[in-house]
């Protein structure tokens, strides 16, 4: 299964400056998965040292934040659209 | 157990009545911080500044103002034209609430995943919003803003003035005119420290050189965030982003990393321990601001709060 996962400019250093990466997996734990195992640095920026999202990382599914649909267990479809956004902006 | 510590009933307040809210601008309150600080030797004092106490609602009023005063006295504002400018959110709200008590028409570029909030905040003021790219974070607006700016040169327009925070250097003179002046005065001369996170820059520039002027010993120390992708609102991870022209890093004593989830932590304690409820960019500049304090025998360390917390909840 094909989800296009979509890099905040701050970790696209991780993607070769890819604003898109293409990612196998049928939820969005085994999404970031994937991309974290093909990237190496991406994952320790949006996962903790105990394994849970940050809490300043939002991650949404087709527009919708996970945290109001499964979480990391919020299934995927083939085609689907998963974007990592800090929750903030930076600068002032 | 230990008494709750009771305000000095004697103390007398004045009260104030002005023409305009813009004459609210600056005068905070700096606020001694006692119980977050209680393991630190005694004679280490830490202090921080309430810009929460602007009429906008953050230290942005102050930078904005100046910006706005220059640019109609020298004549680069005048009431045909309208304010566009790039920010995540405080420096646009301060730009709204000076629009609208000047009568002046504000447009603000900011990245689509600002909190609604502010989104809301800057609209009550009658501001027109341009979203930017929010997978491109500030320098994504910042390059619309200067697109937009450009279009409207080169099409003769020239309908917009651009204040441009970032290299306009109304933003440190604000700071150097009236934070770092509050600052002496506030703590009598003493102060040893002055501690605060790195956003344009423009705080700890303006402060740090007025204050470098009242007496060189005085430290100034910047804080950023350890990784450019943060979560303390407000602050810029410089190595990684578009470096703001006002920013002369040679004029920094020293430079602390704050890790979010320190910054965050620091926010709730905040709340909690001391009974000031202020954004994320707060908690960084107090676990920055500790940071010095616990190295230190003696000294009068002071950090700033830019903002309320009630500017991020919806």
């Amino acid at each position: 299964m094909a989800v296009t996962v979509r890099i905040p400019t701050p970790l696209r250093k991780f993607t070769d400056d890819q604003a898109e990466v293409q990612a196998d997996g049928a939820n969005v734990g085994e999404v970031l998965s994937f991309v974290g195992e093909k990237h190496p640095g991406l994952a320790e920026r949006i996962f903790d040292g105990k394994g849970k999202v940050r809490r300043f990382v939002n991650l949404f599914a087709n527009d919708e934040d996970v945290r109001f649909l499964d979480n990391l267990d919020t299934e995927l479809q083939d085609g689907d659209e998963l974007s990592i956004v800090p929750a903030i902006a930076g600068g002032r | 157990m230990r008494r709750p510590q009771q305000p000095n009933p004697t103390e007398v307040f004045s009260s104030t009545r002005v023409r305009s809210a813009v004459e609210l601008i600056g005068n905070t309150p700096l606020v001694r911080l006692r119980s977050i600080t209680r393991d630190l030797p005694p004679k280490v004092e830490v202090y921080a500044k309430l810009e929460y106490f602007n009429p906008g609602g953050s230290v942005k009023d102050r930078a904005a103002w100046q910006m706005v005063r220059d640019a109609i006295a020298d004549g680069r504002l005048t009431d045909d034209k309208t304010l566009i400018d790039s920010t995540s959110g405080n420096t646009g709200v301060a730009y709204a609430m000076i629009g609208a008590a000047l009568g002046l028409s504000v447009s603000l570029v900011m990245p689509e995943n600002v909190s609604q909030a502010r989104k809301d905040i800057a609209r009550a003021y009658g501001t027109h919003i341009i979203f930017s790219d929010p997978m491109e974070s500030s320098d994504g607006a910042i390059r619309l803003v200067r697109q937009l700016v450009a279009e409207d040169k080169a099409s003769g327009a020239n309908r917009y003035f651009y204040p441009n925070q970032y290299a306009n250097p109304g933003n440190p003179k604000a700071h150097y005119l009236t934070t770092a002046p509050e600052i002496w005065e506030q703590t009598g001369g003493r102060v040893t420290h002055f501690v605060t996170g790195l956003g344009t820059s423009g705080t700890i520039m303006g402060t740090g050189r007025r204050l470098k002027a009242y007496n060189p010993d005085i430290q100034v120390i910047g804080a950023q965030p350890t990784d450019s992708f943060h979560g303390l609102e407000g602050w810029k991870h410089m190595e990684s982003s578009i470096q703001p022209q006002i920013f002369h890093p040679g004029e920094l004593d020293d430079m602390l990393y704050i890790d979010t989830d320190d910054g965050w932590d620091m926010t709730e304690r905040l709340a909690r321990e001391e009974g000031i409820f202020v954004g994320h960019s707060g908690g960084g500049s107090l676990v920055a601001a500790l940071e010095v304090a616990s190295q230190l025998e003696e000294g009068v360390v002071v950090t700033l709060f830019p903002d309320h917390a009630d500017r991020y909840t919806n």
